[in-house]
């Protein structure tokens, strides 16, 4: 599998506080790479860097595709999302609350259907070729609602979903960009089990399906350990460890990290896991 | 060179009482994020307030000027201060996590509000008040042109400077500022702390008017003639003042008072006093542009 | 079945009694000394009746509102009038009304109540419906908060105004010409500012609206300073002007009796079919990507911006195309009067027809039509309650936004809709 992504020395300065110190990894198309620390590791600073948020403040981040390369640090946000072609989520869910769920899903295919509907001026004049250029829009659309069970749902408000579709739109919004590279932050989070259970095939289905990278935030271990390919483990804005999810799972300095951080995290993942499955159906 | 000194001494003047206003702009930017637009029309009933207060002495037979000053600025403080505090109960505080841009609806609707309101209380036509403190001294005589500086030009710079330095302790001395501090980093977490927001969010809208309403009052001292209309243009430019000198800074909106004092001063004597308005909002225009931040200000990282 | 329980009335008459005596506190400077210009220099004329009513009747609201809040908490099922299923039925109804209204627009000169007063307040009313409609896009659809509109109005009037008196080119010529002027204007000023955030930009268009007036009324040589332009040429009829001639005038030409009501009922179809045309592109935009990219801005510019929506350009193409429509309405204006000056574009014009789009529901047209034709048509019926109009706008505007902060008639369609098996 051909590197996707290379970040170098990616350095993130807020005044005084260093929130990423001298990162280095690497992303392969066709994986899931996981990027998981405690909260304040730096993490989400790492996905508002690579999708242009932020400029960083020493460092490169490299997205391959083919023969070129994109320099995301030096890009404009949207120019990230339109050029290079890198979707997010965001940790604490932004969707278009005051519009339908399947207008959330259009709005993400903005860039082609301006192209398509003459910068305004063919679709004001309903010409034919943009009508047709709609259409595909829609039925992209309403893969996309089909894939993460949302058909039901097309016509309401996004801010009338439960929290777990609202995170799934997010995604099918996301993937409505045609992404190389797919940034989820948190996707899991307040998702009982048996919905993580299906992020868990939607991503593994994305990845099987659509070939791109995915590059994924998560502090849910069942999904993390299990789906992953590849495993970042940051703490204080430092890489700690790196490696697949068993490497990862016996390393010292990752236990370290976690000890005394979170109660949970100090039985191994999976215990933990089935832990809280069973006590949230008990 | 004699000239350029006076229009120095009356810039430094009209910034000081600029300055004032613009801490009640800072201070609410700082503390919910939102432009209070009604704080310029808090002015102008400040300035009413005080015009009322020493028709009614002056009415009395009290006339020993030093009392009447305090007491008008003491009287004039505590009832704009409570113009302030309503302000943010009625227009502000139910709009808290409301639409974005609800808030900035509600302020302009305030303002509006206000303007009329006191148009039709107190009628439209502009009020003159002869001259209360008069007097000052001669700095220089080349002859064709003196250099004055009166009395009322020293009390208004002095008083400014004692309040500056009384508020800048405040906040960073005592427990409300602190508590100030603490709602401007992270409200939810304030909250967590114990502090009361909606109790500092109220008091920063009381500190604000009151420190408007010793502006309104030397502002009717200094002009001797104020309208109802007063608040647009002196509310603008302390804002302007506000974001030159980097919103959310105390220091920065006493420093942007003075230079937007200095601007058009300058810009009246040595240019068109027809364009003086326009200079203002240049500037303004101007600074957000090129820098946002302003002179004293931190640069503002975008929550994701 | 007893409302309230006893012990709750005393926190809510000592919280009534608190709020009058807030408000005599406020008042008593303010309303109860009104100092009045005398010859001899300023007087105070003490007022304390006013003052007791206004106590009395912020007591008696601040407590019938606290009985009805009491109420709504205690009731389990609140179904009070004011709740969305009635405000529902209301868009039902509302669906109705547009196309009669459309209708009613159309056949109102053939009325016969259609006086020329009636046609003059009903060309009045539309232009603020156009204006409405204009800023609606720029407000109500991409969420830019815009306080200089009446700018753009400028513009277009004095573009069609000097345009016709110094080139002496014809209305319709002008008419686009004024459009473009607009909105080059609008990029102009939104290319800049429109990067700063929601209410930088508010007080950035403050002031571009104060610059404009400024600038009208001091340039005197080419904009005659505050005595305006005057003599600016009414429009003609495909080349047939409104005049007493037997030769190549609208009358004589169509063998009618010469009368000034034609032209006015010209001038009526004329704002209405500019109007109207505002609406359809408005209408048409808002299904366009264009439209669903302001729409999602308004929503949440860091979700479009992490989509690839450039944000800058497309509020731009908002700011361009409202102030383009305000262009339009200034030089509609212009050859109505026949005079223009600085005076007509005051800051409170741009709070005039922000409060028409704020109080009829963000983004819903209809809901300007309803307030232009209220807090228009209703202020020239009470002509005498002039001075108590922009006290009410402040009030409705302050009230709507805590009661209902997207506006009355909020409610929004999806632009499209798909089928979905089992729901609607």
């Amino acid at each position: 599998m051909s590197t996707l992504l290379a970040v170098n020395h990616l350095t993130m300065r807020f005044g005084g506080l260093t929130a990423i110190d001298d990162v280095s990894f690497a992303a392969k198309n066709e994986e899931i790479t996981a990027i998981i620390g405690p909260n304040g590791a730096g993490k989400t600073t790492v996905f508002n860097c690579l999708t242009g948020f932020y400029k960083p403040t020493v460092g490169e981040l490299l997205l391959h595709e083919g023969a070129l390369t994109h320099r995301l640090e030096r890009l404009e946000d949207f120019v990230v999302a339109q050029k290079a072609r890198v979707a997010r989520t965001f940790q604490n869910i932004r969707l278009f609350p005051a519009m339908s769920v399947l207008e959330n899903l259009l709005v993400a295919q903005h860039n082609k259907l301006m192209l398509a509907s003459g910068w305004t001026i063919k679709g004001l004049l309903g010409l034919h070729s943009y009508k047709k250029e709609e259409t595909q829009a829609i039925e992209l659309a309403k893969y996309w609602l089909d894939k993460t069970n949302l058909t039901k749902r097309a016509n309401d408000n996004a801010s009338d979903l439960p929290y777990g579709d609202q995170r799934r739109l997010e995604i099918a919004r996301a993937m409505c960009t045609d992404p190389r590279m797919l940034c989820l932050d948190e996707p899991a989070a307040g998702m009982n089990p048996k919905e993580s259970a299906e992020l868990n095939s939607l991503l593994q289905f994305i990845q099987n399906e659509h070939k791109i990278g995915v590059l994924l935030i998560e502090h849910d271990m069942s999904v993390v350990m299990e789906i992953s390919d590849h495993i970042i483990v940051l703490d204080y804005g430092r890489k700690i460890a790196e490696g697949s999810p068993e490497q990862v799972r016996n390393d010292p300095a990752v236990i370290r990290a976690y000890l005394g951080e979170d109660e949970d995290e100090e039985l191994p993942p999976e215990v933990a896991a089935d832990l809280q499955r069973e006590t949230s159906h008990g | 060179m004699e000239y350029f000194i006076q229009q120095l001494i009356n810039g430094v003047t009209l910034g000081s009482i600029y300055g004032l206003i613009a801490i009640g702009y800072t201070m609410v930017y700082g503390i919910i994020g939102m432009i209070n637009f009604a704080h310029g029309d808090i002015f102008m009933i400040s300035a009413f307030i005080a015009l009322i207060g020493l028709l009614v002495l002056f009415g009395a037979g009290i006339t020993w000027l030093p009392l009447v000053l305090i007491v008008v600025l003491i009287l004039s403080m505590f009832l704009t201060a409570a113009w302030g505090w309503v302000v943010e109960r009625i227009a502000y505080r139910p709009l808290r996590g409301s639409f974005r841009l609800a808030p900035l609806i509600s302020a302009i609707g305030m303002s509006l509000f206000l303007q009329n309101f006191v148009q039709i209380a107190q009628g439209a036509r502009i009020k003159p008040l002869p001259p209360v403190v008069s007097g000052g001294f001669i700095l220089m005589d080349s002859g064709d042109f003196t250099v004055n500086l009166s009395y009322l030009q020293i009390v208004i710079v002095v008083l400014t400077l004692v309040l500056m330095t009384g508020f800048s302790l405040l906040i960073s001395k005592t427990a409300l500022g602190r508590q100030q501090r603490a709602c401007e980093q992270d409200r939810t977490m304030a909250a967590l702390v114990g502090i009361n927001v909606d109790r500092t969010i109220s008091l920063t809208f009381v500190i604000g008017a009151a420190l408007a309403s010793v502006a309104g009052l030397m502002f009717l001292l200094y002009y001797g003639v104020i309208d109802f209309f007063i608040g647009f243009l002196a509310g603008i430019k302390a804002f302007t003042a506000a974001v030159l000198g980097g919103i959310g800074s105390l220091p920065g909106a006493m420093l942007g008072g003075l230079l937007i004092g200095l601007i058009e001063t300058f810009w009246s004597a040595y240019f068109t006093i027809e364009y003086k308005d326009v200079a203002a909002f240049s500037i303004l225009v101007l600074v957000l542009i090129f820098r946002p931040t302003g002179l004293l200000g931190q640069p503002e990282v975008e929550k994701v | 079945m007893s409302v309230l329980n006893s012990e709750k009335l005393p926190p809510i008459l000592k919280d009534s009694v608190i709020t009058g005596l807030i408000t005599l506190v406020l008042a008593v400077p303010i309303v109860g000394l009104p100092t009045i210009n005398a010859t001899e220099g300023l007087q105070i004329e003490p007022r304390w009746s006013v003052v007791i009513w206004m106590v009395s009747a912020v007591f008696l609201g601040r407590l019938v509102l606290n009985f009805w809040w009491h109420r709504e908490q205690t009731s389990s099922s609140s179904t009070i009038l004011l709740n969305t299923p009635f405000l529902q039925s209301l868009q039902q109804l509302l669906k109705f009304i547009i196309p009669i209204g459309v209708l009613f627009a159309l056949i109102l000169p053939t009325m016969p109540f259609a006086s020329r007063y009636v046609m003059d307040v009903a060309i009045l009313v539309i232009t603020y419906i156009m204006l409405g409609w204009g800023l609606n896009i720029v407000v109500g659809l991409a969420g830019l908060l815009d306080l200089g509109y009446v700018a753009f109005y400028a513009i277009g009037a004095y573009s069609y105004a000097l345009l016709a008196n110094y080139f002496d080119w014809s209305f319709w010529i002008c008419l686009p010409l004024a459009g473009v002027f607009a909105a080059i204007s609008g990029i102009l000023l939104g290319f800049p500012v429109l990067r700063l955030r929601g209410d930088y930009l508010a007080i950035v268009t403050l002031g571009f609206g104060e610059i404009i007036r400024v600038i009208l009324l001091n340039w005197y040589e080419f904009t005659g300073g505050p005595d305006g332009i005057s003599g600016i040429p009414r429009p003609s009829f495909f080349g047939l002007e409104f005049k007493r001639s037997s030769e190549g005038t609208f009358s004589s030409f169509f063998g009618l009796d010469y009368s000034s009501m034609h032209r006015i009922i010209f001038l009526y179809y004329l704002i209405l079919a500019l109007a109207l045309l505002t609406n359809f592109i408005t209408l048409r935009l808002r299904k366009l990507p264009v439209g669903r990219a302001w729409e999602a801005l308004r929503e949440d510019e860091i979700a479009c911006r992490s989509l690839g929506i450039n944000p800058t350009n497309t509020k731009l193409t908002a700011f361009a195309i409202g102030a383009t429509f305000g262009g339009l309405a200034g030089s509609f204006f212009a050859t109505r009067q026949g005079f223009i000056s600085p005076e007509s574009f005051t800051f409170i014009e741009s709070a005039v027809i922000l409060a028409i789009v704020v109080l009829g529901g963000m983004g819903s047209q209809i809901g300007v039509v309803l307030a232009s034709v209220v807090l228009i048509g209703g202020t020239e019926l009470f002509r005498e309650l002039e001075e108590y109009r922009m006290l009410a706008f402040g009030a409705l505007m302050v009230g709507i936004m805590v009661w209902k902060p997207r506006g009355l008639l909020a409610h929004r369609e999806p632009t499209i809709r798909i089928k979905t098996e089992g729901s609607s």
